[in-house]
């Protein structure tokens, strides 16, 4: 019987045989092993059984600590329990791994292995996670591909149970975690047959009941934790024969053969490499790849890393190694080797007969950095010389150091029978979908074998995807990046400007473009340097204009089934009826349970897709005269054009060594070089009915809207289509005011034409601000742009800081970041850094808005003309409060220290600046660039007395150098603590009630959105009764929590809750009260987000109609009004006078509740409608002062 | 006394049809509706627009900014199965049909005759015991003719005359060029019945925010006159049940429009603004009209003062526009004429 294959990526594979066999699953989302519990969480709520007939429990938890703290419980009570996990995630289980594993309890942990964030943060997969767990007591069972995880993970699962060690099963987060490729599915009858009954009530009866009571997690002393702690011992040692008694069961029923130390290569190898993880298949590849001509290479795969069983280790190495270069995907700093060199050299030493094989150490692959055939040549190459390099890099060019081993970037071991594409894409078009489908159509359709592995951008707007198939008639084991590709597809006209799109090309491969110029224009449009790569390569060319089909058929920006359609067409890997039969299917498949409509739509696309499919004729000449534009200007920081513009074209990976900081710290401001132009519509100003209000340049979520006034003298060079008009301010009628637009930088969100409150009186459909298309605008309004920059910043001065139509005149210190079209927490950010930047340290909690803030190439704090601006930082997601609280003590105790020095030497210095600086009262802007003028004052004084030298003044030169230091403390600074509602409602919830509770000066902004956004909308305790997260499939059933009033009832803490689109004079005032507040203050901020399921065009309405249901109150609590003797609880909002329903329903996060459990929605709003009533009654009665 | 009708073969015991409104979405009003003495529901509308909406709004929101960035490649769980279609709809049916006595008539409001098969089907499986087809139809492409207008109600009535056995009644616009003719082909169509006439709601211009808003307005019985009028030219000349619908509200509308020729009458303002009891006071008046008038039964009412058996045909046509008009004079004549400005 043909056997079944299913086409899945890793954490499918790992989760589908996890939820078959536990009862208890505890969970906690973190990248990349979220989709583990997205799918344990999404089967449960679908009433989706175990083996046994039960449904598993699946329960978030507040952070994996806490995750790991229920897994504990569970397992001592006796349940099979899970949870999947990876990098600080794992860190944070760490205590209880050794409480579970010194208590000899079974569990399997499913880790999607990932770096740990050091110098940077980094998502990407490598086993410094894993590696930090070694001494924990479980075992580490390394997969290395997703067949593989699929059956490690019942294999550890049946294997703990008979061992009593827990095991960690892990695999390389993305490479694996993510790769989609077609495996044969375990059956029912499998797991059944390898989840051993009895050993299984044995782990029930080990649980704690009060029927038969047993205490357990004692408090020992020297007397006797020792030898307590060497009595697990045998476990440990039978652990090993126990996992190759259990592989070789599982190998009885599935015909798959596993070992614990897995050789393969040359029979009589003398080079061999022993690697984990998915590297060992690219080793293994490239092993039998060079062994075929004769040479004796070959390599160890180990699967079992604890407990490293030497014996077996040795045994499996052929008797005729001579030298052994062991791979780590970890780095140790300051170790004498990587961890699994260690553990090799040992065991060598321990049990090796014969003379001892040269070994060296050498690291590779972090942070899911590509490791290919080219480097295992390259390796195997060193290996063959008499004095090979000891603890190598590869992958890299260490120029710092010399650590790094040169290799072949051209050398290939790719079959010919593989096909290969790859696909540029845009993230909105619907490309990788289509490949994701596409890969299982040709792997669930067809004999072949099928691997997809996807490229995303480091930016959530605009954001660009490269994806890469492969498929033939072999299992394909090649976790690396296509390099050549019989077909690369791009989905984009745009990429053109942007990437060299026939590098990846091999000769004679396949171009398909998606443009609108047909077989006989399109030559011209395309640069110079492509149409010579088409001509050389004899790239066989075509092009197909997928948006003239998307829009015929009403697709809107989505080309996804239309590009598909063209690749099976043009590949041939089915005969075309056949593919769009199954493409069709696959339609129906994925779509048809969202209703007909869009079935028919794709259809359609799918039906109109080949009519405009065509060859191009490839012209003998190259005829563009035009090239890609440099990728940044000349007149960027140096850093920039040799770093950073590296990045951004996609080329990090040649960067050397010493190109990167050496301790994580880069530049601000350097967004402004990344100039991304993803919009298609911006917003164009319309001078002559504009009032001025400031109310775009304050919503726009990515600064992009400038507002500036000034002299009319300024005027004489501007360009010509630079707009100008009178400024109507009471204070500067003779001067001209110009709103400006950065074309470069907008994303088209059109935030801004729905928040201008001005209508054109002949065609009210225009409004003071209006999308137009950006082709004919862009580089008219960059040369307006650039004029507008030049022109100068108003004094900060004369600005009440309290208008927005004032405030917005000043330049934010947070630009072009990489967040979501229409994002509703930036611009929070842009308010903040406008009032206070230049002046302030952030403390940035790990989520979205560390991303758009902190991913690199480039970040959007930046700095004013003067070099200051926000300095920032992110320490870890849990901690963020505790991290900002570290800063004021910091600040505050450098002042003390310069303030100490400052009185102590008050008679040199001159007593009048000391006292004026001392006492200055910093309130208002005008007191802080007095302040600011004080100081250089000052330094000027200390840079005199330091001339003096120590002859002059003899003792002082030390603390005048000391004072001189600091003397920056003496201007006011302002510590912000900003983070999302993941971190402050749940994994940070204990630090920021701390924080808070500390009285110390701090100021702290959540930007609530209600769910985890940035790992995908996951449930945090601020998401609100009756939305579908993930993790609340079924809808949220309890109310959101509410975190300003567990803030109020201290008393002494500012606290605000605001939303700038419903209220934005509130949401200023309550911003300048918590910055001017001597103490701890908090601001929840309304953000409208992706994940609340609706076109963040309408953002702005809806934080209207939040507040406007009474579904979000706003209101200011001041603890200095108190003082005042007056009620300090202000309710800046009405009470609620459109219904919750109105609000809610114009979001998917309800609607699709409401479409996919009615009643369980009208429950829920029943329910939720009392939430809201009871706040609102609460509030009140606070506002009225308890009356 | 027999107050008893038919309408689209369906022996009514009076002539009072609540009909299309947000009443009709709870079980429990309809319920009341019977106990009150309504003959039969209409139930609201199963717009193909929303089923459409619903549809791409679902598929929107489950792939919105997927696949885009590496840590977020979905935002929403995918649930087993949605209810974007009809499913709500025809759920309401059958269990309207489970609670009640009397017919239950669906209703399918929409205008283009793609999606309507299935749905009819499925209207007709839930056990709706007949189909209204509200062709909800504004046609403002001025390129479009009235022979293209017409062919639109005609190509929708066709299909769902193929899909379904049920009764068929088409609820028309008043806005025909002509209206007799459409009648007819309506008829020749297949279709058995007529809901004259169908209320376009008519958006209002707020000039403070310069915005065209949606004004949602009841009916009053001055609005009963068109379909009077139309019902009473067409009975007796076209082979369709005629119902009247809006401007219903008092017992001498619902007799004025049996008069006229109408099978039913149709209502939902006057229920919106008075409650369903309402149903009750009109009931037991007709009936008391009709006694104290000495009529036999309600069908010797129906269709008397229809065109072809009044005593001034001439009534419903021109002249009798002609006639309204020398008969009255408008204020600002009558003011001229006292000051002798004027004639």
């Amino acid at each position: 019987m043909k056997k079944q294959m299913i086409t899945i990526d890793g954490n499918e594979a790992a989760a589908m045989v996890a939820h078959k066999v536990n009862e208890v699953i505890a969970i906690y989302p973190i990248t990349p092993s979220s989709a583990m519990g997205e799918w344990a969480d999404q089967w449960s709520a679908d009433g989706k059984p175990n083996i046994w007939g039960a449904v598993p429990s699946v329960v978030e938890m507040q952070s994996e600590g806490g995750a790991a703290g229920a897994v504990h419980g569970a397992l001592q009570t006796g349940a099979l329990t899970t949870t999947f996990t990876a990098s600080q995630g794992l860190l944070l289980m760490i205590p209880n791994m050794y409480k579970i594993a010194g208590e000899l309890t079974a569990t399997v942990f499913h880790i999607a292995a990932r770096s740990i964030a050091a110098q940077g943060l980094s998502i990407f997969g490598d086993h410094s996670d894993v590696m930090a767990t070694r001494q924990t007591g479980f075992a580490l069972l390394a997969s290395n591909n997703v067949q593989e995880v699929h059956d490690f993970a019942l294999i550890a699962s049946a294997a703990t149970l008979k061992a009593r060690v827990p095991f960690l099963h892990f695999f390389d987060g993305f490479r694996t975690s993510h790769e989609v490729n077609k495996i044969e599915p375990l059956d029912d009858a499998v797991l059944r047959a390898m989840m051993n009954d009895e050993l299984i009530r044995q782990h029930r009866a080990r649980g704690l009941t009060p029927d038969a009571p047993v205490m357990r997690g004692t408090a020992q002393n020297p007397d006797v934790y020792f030898q307590a702690r060497e009595s697990v011992n045998l476990f440990y040692q039978a652990c090993p024969a126990i996992v190759q008694q259990t592989m070789d069961e599982f190998a009885q029923l599935t015909g798959r053969q596993y070992r614990l130390y897995e050789y393969e290569g040359h029979p009589e190898a003398e080079r061999v490499i022993v690697i984990m993880g998915s590297g060992a298949e690219t080793v293994a590849e490239t092993a039998v790849h060079l062994s075929q001509p004769g040479e004796r290479v070959g390599v160890l795969k180990v699967r079992l890393y604890r407990p490293f069983d030497v014996a077996s280790f040795v045994t499996a190495l052929p008797s005729t190694t001579k030298a052994i270069a062991v791979l780590d995907r970890t780095k140790e700093p300051g170790s004498s080797g990587e961890p699994l060199y260690l553990d090799v050299v040992s065991a060598m030493v321990e049990k090796w007969s014969g003379s001892l094989p040269k070994i060296i150490g050498g690291r590779y692959g972090l942070s899911s950095k590509e490791f290919t055939p080219g480097m295992v040549k390259a390796i195997y190459d060193e290996l063959a010389k008499d004095k090979p390099k000891n603890h190598f890099t590869i992958g890299i060019n260490d120029d710092l150091t010399h650590t790094s081993l040169p290799w072949d970037k051209t050398f290939s071991i790719e079959p010919d029978g593989t096909v290969r594409a790859v696909f540029y894409g845009l993230g909105s078009d619907g490309t990788v979908g289509a490949n994701k489908n596409s890969i299982k159509i040709i792997g669930e359709e067809t004999d072949n074998h099928a691997q997809g592995y996807f490229v995303y951008d480091s930016k959530k707007s605009g954001a660009v995807t490269v994806s890469h198939l492969r498929f033939g008639k072999n299992p394909i084991r090649a976790p690396y990046l296509i390099e050549s590709a019989n077909f690369v597809g791009v989905h984009q006209l745009s990429f053109l400007e942007r990437y060299d799109v026939a590098r990846l090309a091999a000769p004679g491969a396949v171009l398909l473009l998606n443009s609108p110029f047909g077989p006989d224009e399109v030559w011209d449009t395309l640069p110079g340097s492509l149409q010579e790569a088409i001509i050389e390569k004899k790239l066989k060319f075509y092009v197909v204009d997928g948006y003239e089909v998307a829009k015929e058929t009403g697709m809107g920006r989505r080309i996804n089934t239309i590009m598909q359609v063209c690749f099976f067409a043009i590949s041939g890997v089915l005969p075309t009826d056949e593919a769009i039969a199954a493409i069709k299917h696959a339609i129906e498949k994925s779509y048809g349970k969202r209703g007909q409509a869009v079935v028919k739509q794709n259809f359609a696309a799918v039906d109109a897709a080949l009519a405009h499919l065509h060859q191009v004729n490839v012209p003998e000449k190259v005829t563009s005269t035009w090239e890609r534009p440099s990728i940044v200007p000349a007149i960027a920081p140096e850093f920039v054009q040799s770093v950073t513009a590296r990045i951004i074209e996609g080329l990090g990976d040649d960067l050397p060594v010493s190109a990167l900081p050496n301790d994580g710290t880069y530049p601000t401001g350097t967004t402004q070089w990344e100039k991304r132009n993803i919009a298609t519509e911006i917003p164009v100003w319309d001078p002559e009915i504009c009032i001025q209000c400031g109310k775009c340049a304050l919503v726009c979520p990515h600064q992009v809207i400038r507002l500036k006034v000034y002299d009319n003298a300024l005027l004489a060079n501007a360009p010509e289509s630079f707009k100008s008009t009178p400024a109507r301010f009471k204070e500067w009628k003779e001067m001209a005011y110009t709103l400006q637009v950065s074309p470069e930088d907008c994303t088209g969100c059109s935030l801004c034409v729905d928040v201008c409150p001005v209508k054109n009186k002949q065609q009210p459909k225009f409004k003071a601000i209006n999308m137009n298309p950006v082709d004919g605008l862009r580089a008219a309004e960059r040369e307006n742009w650039n004029f507008f920059k030049t022109l100068p910043e108003i004094d900060r001065t004369q600005i009440p800081l309290h208008q927005i139509k004032y405030n917005q005149l000043l330049t934010p210190l947070f630009e072009f970041s990489g967040a979501c079209e229409g994002c509703g927490e930036t611009p929070y950010l842009g308010l903040l850094t406008r009032l206070f930047g230049d002046r302030t340290v952030v403390a940035n909690a790990t989520g979205c808005s560390s991303i758009y803030g902190g991913n690199l190439p480039t970040t959007p704090w930046t700095q004013n003309g003067d070099g200051r601006g926000p300095a920032w930082s992110n320490s870890l997601f849990e901690d963020n409060a505790e991290f900002g609280l570290g800063m004021r003590v910091a600040l505050d105790q450098r002042l003390d220290a310069a303030t100490h020095l400052l009185r102590e030497h008050r008679d040199l210095i001159g007593t009048d600046l000391v006292e004026d600086i001392l006492f200055a009262d910093q309130i208002e802007e005008a007191d802080i660039n007095a302040q600011r003028a004080r100081i250089a004052q000052l330094k000027i004084r200390l840079q005199e007395l330091l001339a003096m030298g120590n002859d002059q003044l003899p003792n002082y030169q030390l603390p005048i150098t000391n004072l001189l230091s600091m003397a920056d403390i003496f201007v006011k600074k302002s510590v912000w603590i900003v983070g999302g509602d993941g971190w402050a409602y749940d994994i940070g919830y204990g630090g920021l009630d701390h924080v808070l509770a500390s009285g110390r000066n701090v100021n702290v902004l959540v930007l609530d959105t209600e769910v985890y956004s940035n790992t995908g909308g996951q449930m945090s305790k601020a998401t609100p009764r009756g939305a579908v997260a993930k993790f609340a499939a079924a809808g949220k059933p309890m109310p959101k929590k509410d975190l300003a009033m567990l803030a109020v009832s201290y008393g002494n803490i500012y606290v605000a809750r605001v939303a700038f689109g419903a209220k934005d004079t509130q949401t200023v005032n309550a911003f300048l009260e918590a910055e001017a507040y001597d103490g701890p203050s908090l601001i929840i901020a309304y953000s409208h987000c992706i994940a609340h399921g609706y076109d963040l065009k309408f953002g702005l309405q809806q934080q209207n109609m939040a507040v406007s249901s009474g579904y979000w109150p706003l209101f200011r609590f001041n603890p200095d009004l108190a003082v005042e003797g007056k009620n300090p609880f202000q309710l800046d909002s009405q009470a609620p006078k459109t219904s919750l329903e109105e609000y809610i329903y114009r979001e998917g996060r309800y609607r699709i509740l409401q479409q996919s459990n009615p009643e369980a929605a009208a429950r829920l709003l029943e329910q939720a409608k009392g939430d809201v009533q009871a706040r609102w009654n609460s509030y009140a009665k606070l506002a009225n002062g308890n009356k | 006394m027999d107050l008893s009708t038919t309408y689209l073969g369906l022996k009514l015991k009076n002539p009072l049809v609540p009909s299309s409104s947000p009443l009709m979405r709870t079980l429990g009003n309809l319920r009341q509706m019977e106990d009150a003495g309504a003959a039969a529901v209409v139930l609201h509308s199963l717009f193909e627009e929303q089923v459409r909406l619903e549809s791409h709004t679902l598929n929107e929101y489950l792939t919105h900014g997927t696949e885009s960035y590496a840590e977020a490649l979905s935002y929403f769980p995918d649930a087993p199965e949605y209810q974007t279609g009809p499913e709500e709809y025809l759920e309401h049916i059958r269990r309207a049909k489970e609670s009640l006595d009397i017919p239950v008539i669906a209703s399918l409001n929409g205008v283009s005759s793609g999606w309507w098969m299935q749905f009819a089907r499925d209207i007709e499986q839930a056990g709706a015991d007949a189909l209204e087809l509200n062709i909800y139809y504004v046609p403002t492409d001025v390129e479009m003719s009235s022979q293209d207008v017409e062919q639109l109600y005609l190509d929708a009535l066709s299909v769902v005359k193929t899909a379904v056995t049920i009764p068929v009644t088409m609820k028309l616009s008043p806005y025909f060029s002509a209206m007799g003719h459409m009648a007819k082909r309506l008829a020749d169509g297949g279709a058995n019945g007529l809901v004259l006439f169908n209320r376009f709601y008519q958006p209002d211009l707020d000039l403070e925010e310069l915005e065209v808003v949606p004004n949602l307005k009841l009916s009053s019985s001055v609005e009963l006159r068109l379909p009077l009028r139309w019902i009473a030219i067409l009975y007796g000349r076209v082979p369709l049940d005629l119902a009247l619908t809006t401007g219903v509200h008092t017992v001498m509308d619902v007799l004025k429009g049996v008069a006229a020729g109408a099978s039913i009458t149709m209502l939902a303002s006057e229920l919106l603004a008075n409650g369903i009891p309402r149903l009750m006071v009109l009931r037991s008046g007709i009936e008391s009209w009709l006694i104290d008038h000495e009529y036999a039964s309600l069908s010797q009412l129906q269709g008397s003062m229809s065109q072809i058996n009044c005593a001034e045909p001439a009534a419903f046509e021109r002249a009798n526009y002609m006639r309204v008009l020398s008969s009255f004079t408008p204020p600002f004549l009558r003011y001229a004429t006292a000051y002798g400005l004027a004639g």
